[in-house]
């Protein structure tokens, strides 16, 4: 089949912090630079959630006079708290005694989504032609192997896979270099991974599932600028998690909780521990009277130094979270991010001018401020393997007493999709019913998010055998699929007594937590129709 | 023959609306924004007519602020020739606009003016029968089916009996139903080149039309929320519910 194809000296995939800031700085460097972004949401910020605690560092050097270009980092941090949860009770931790990395007085309390829908402002102000509604959905290569670009995704293809009236084929777009910033667990960043083996000798990925919703809370409850991060409850020492609270603009607080997907218990439903979690007096009391606007989830990528994969190939670089870059004890990614993409338009402006090797990408990489943030930062999240208490206990060593300088590395020593146990080794977990009040349940919520696929296209959750479900991974893990989904996809349901699995592949809301926990990586997530998925505002 | 086809930017339909907490309002800050979708409708029969040899220049035009032009721009790019923005901040009545395209039909002379049936955000459905009004055209509204004839249309009708099929005389008006046709896709080639194609900008204030409101809007709010169901065990209970609880029979 041909396909119409366009040519560009740079095709980034994803317009994300990652994938705008190298956009932005490769115009700055050379404007004759012809740069072509896509986006698969309907709109550039729709895809985008996180906190967000933003530390400008990266910003800074990017566009120092952001303050001046009527940029929506509004809100400065004033007030910090952290809390340690019990059942009913809450322990207030000094912030002195956090280490410096946990501090943020010189952040800002901000929604990325409209950080990123004003950077996508600044890119097209330079140039940058932005495509929004178009995922790519296919890696193209050169004879010799390397990169060549993408295609998107073809339009207006059935159930069935056959052709529409209004089949419209997908474009080849060509690049001198692509730039994979797909953010955390990027399917075409997934087979690059793989085809080119850059997490050889890495420790195996992490990942942690992150839900936020907006609340518009009472006058007497709101403290613009306060950030408050809590430990314990409902999560038991063995699982990794947190929630954050940022009372951000406009008597909104951004409420969410991130739950590591190591766990074990395949009854755990990480929606309905954040369900949980709300219902503490130490939260209650600040949304009780309010009103829930937003919600939404997506998965983050945990595994830091250890696991960050070349990021380098031919053809091709990978940036942000599609590689991994998140700073974890820092809760951060969006700055570290921003600095890798625009390390990696350094990068390509001397592979143009100078005709260097992409892999100079891997030196100013280790040059930067970056690799030192991941470095000294690689040790937490591993310690969190033994359980809360004792991670604590040696985060406050590493990080206060040793600044990230011990000299050894913790490793990661499983895939998250080998932690789960069998399920009739594991506690079953009661949760309390939905108040409609403070807790919702998963319907509601997904309606919030806007999500939407329009109908009649193929389900874009691809099962590599579709009996395994049924026949295996519900008898041994009671198919965790229904649960750790945080946005209802996946039921098993009975018909004519035998059981059935059901996608709803519509509600799916692109978080890509059943690519990354199926426990026989049997679920594939691939794009859907160009502009599905879900439409946030201000997350 | 010259289509003329009006579009407007609305709320998407996906995107669940919220009231302003002061019950002055919606909220519309960093809210996804769409072409309303039965306009969407209006475009693709109008570009379908050209392609079909019978119609020579589609044109978009849209009245509202800065941002609406994006609406004139998609046009552009699944298939009209160039678009016409006449810029507004005011809110905007149906009447308003109906006075506005009326100067642009004047100007323009189309043969057909195309549009959605009403716009999903106030739902008023009044904007086409006033044109109709105010150019002394005849009109065929709620169209799912549209033949172009040597100066008449045969238009389908969605009403609520069924379907009613009518002739009329053109020039006309056409409001449009979401049966009528599949949208098409904007391809990236295409919306590369609708970057080219020309827009017109004009002012409503230069038009000399009236356009302030005439309507004053006290409240908006959100509808009551509906009570959770209850399930019943038997017939005899539903019945004897909806006689003595719901009263309804």
């Amino acid at each position: 089949m041909s396909r119409e194809s366009m040519e560009y000296d740079v095709v980034i995939i994803g317009g994300g912090p990652s994938g705008l800031s190298t956009a932005i700085k490769l115009k700055q460097l050379d404007p004759n630079i012809n740069v072509c972004l896509l986006e698969k949401a309907s709109e550039i910020g729709a895809h985008i959630l996180s906190g967000n605690v933003f530390e400008t560092r990266a910003l800074d050097e990017l566009l120092p006079n952001w303050k001046e270009l009527n940029s929506p980092i509004k809100t400065k941090v004033n007030k910090e708290k952290f809390l340690f949860l019990g059942k009913t009770k809450s322990l207030s931790w000094p912030t002195w005694l956090l280490p410096k990395v946990q501090q943020n007085h010189k952040n800002y309390i901000i929604s990325l989504a409209n950080l990123c829908r004003w950077l996508a402002e600044q890119a097209e102000a330079l140039g940058v032609e932005i495509f929004p509604g178009f995922p790519a959905s296919e890696i193209l290569y050169n004879d010799d192997g390397s990169v060549k670009g993408v295609a998107t995704q073809d339009m207006g293809i059935d159930k069935e896979g056959n052709k529409k009236d209004s089949f419209e084929p997908g474009i080849e777009l060509i690049g001198k270099v692509t730039v994979f910033a797909e953010g955390c667990r990027g399917h075409l960043g997934k087979q690059l991974i793989e085809k080119f083996e850059l997490s050889k000798d890495k420790d195996p990925q992490q990942y942690g599932i992150g839900f936020k919703e907006i609340w518009e809370i009472e006058d007497k409850n709101h403290e613009e600028g306060l950030v408050m991060h809590t430990a314990g409850w409902p999560l038991d020492n063995n699982t990794y998690g947190g929630s954050f609270m940022y009372h951000a603009e406009n008597k909104q607080v951004f409420l969410g909780y991130v739950i590591g997907l190591d766990y074990k218990n395949p009854h755990l439903s990480p929606y309905d521990e954040f369900q949980r979690f709300k219902t503490h007096p130490a939260i209650k009391k600040v949304i009780e009277g309010g009103k829930r606007i937003s919600y939404g989830a997506r998965a983050l990528i945990e595994g830091g130094f250890q696991s960050l994969p070349r990021m380098f190939m031919p053809g091709a670089l990978l940036v942000g979270c599609d590689a991994g870059t998140l700073n974890m004890p820092k809760i951060k990614g969006s700055h570290t991010a921003m600095k890798s993409g625009m390390i990696a338009a350094e990068t390509i402006y001397e592979h143009f001018k100078e005709n260097k090797n992409l892999s100079i990408y891997e030196d100013k990489f280790k040059n930067s401020w970056l690799y030192k943030e991941l470095y000294e930062a690689r040790n937490v999240k591993p310690s969190f393997s033994w359980g809360l208490i004792l991670g604590i206990i040696f985060t406050g060593i590493d990080q206060i007493l040793f600044r990230g300088k011990l000299p050894f590395t913790l490793k990661h020593k499983h895939a998250d999709h080998e932690t789960l146990k069998p399920a009739n080794q594991m506690p079953k977990i009661n949760y309390p019913k939905y108040d409609n009040i403070i807790t919702f349940d998963k319907t509601s919520s997904v309606y919030l998010t806007g999500t939407n696929h329009a109908d009649n296209q193929p389900v874009h959750l691809k099962l590599k055998d579709p009996n395994l479900p049924i026949n295996y991974t519900l008898e041994k893990f009671d198919e965790p699929a229904q649960r750790y989904c945080p946005a209802g996809v996946y039921e098993v349901q009975i018909e004519d007594n035998v059981n059935k699995f059901v996608i709803n592949s519509q509600n799916c809301i692109h978080c890509k937590t059943c690519d990354i926990k199926e426990p026989s990586q049997n679920i594939t997530w691939v794009t859907p129709e160009g502009s599905g998925g879900p439409r946030y505002g201000n997350m | 023959m010259k289509i003329l086809v009006a579009v407007k930017r609305v709320i998407d339909y996906n995107v669940q609306i919220r009231v302003k907490e002061d019950n002055s309002g919606i909220v519309t800050d960093n809210v996804k924004m769409s072409t309303n979708p039965p306009d969407d409708n209006a475009i693709e029969e109008a570009v379908k007519i050209k392609e079909s040899g019978k119609a020579t220049e589609v044109v978009a035009i849209t009245v509202g602020e800065e941002k609406a032009q994006e609406t004139v721009r998609k046009a552009l790019a699944v298939g009209a020739d160039r678009g016409i923005h006449v810029k507004a901040d005011s809110i905007l009545e149906p009447l308003a606009v109906s006075k506005i395209l009326q100067k642009i039909v004047e100007k323009e002379k189309p043969d057909l003016v195309f549009m959605g049936k009403q716009a999903i955000d106030d739902d008023c459905n009044q904007t086409g029968q006033m044109l109709s009004a105010l150019l002394n055209w005849p009109q065929a509204t709620f169209a799912s089916k549209i033949e172009v004839r040597d100066n008449k249309l045969e238009v389908t009708r969605e009403i609520d009996e069924g379907l009613e099929t009518i002739e009329i005389n053109t020039p006309a008006i056409v409001t449009c139903d979401l049966r009528l046709n599949e949208p098409r896709y904007a391809s990236l080639p295409n919306i590369m080149k609708a970057k080219k194609k020309p827009i017109e900008e004009l002012m409503a204030s230069d038009l000399g039309v009236d356009i302030t409101p005439r309507i004053e809007q006290v409240k908006v709010e959100e509808p009551p929320k509906r009570k959770a169901g209850i399930k019943v065990a038997s017939v005899a209970e539903l019945v004897q519910k909806l006689k003595n609880e719901a009263k309804v029979i």
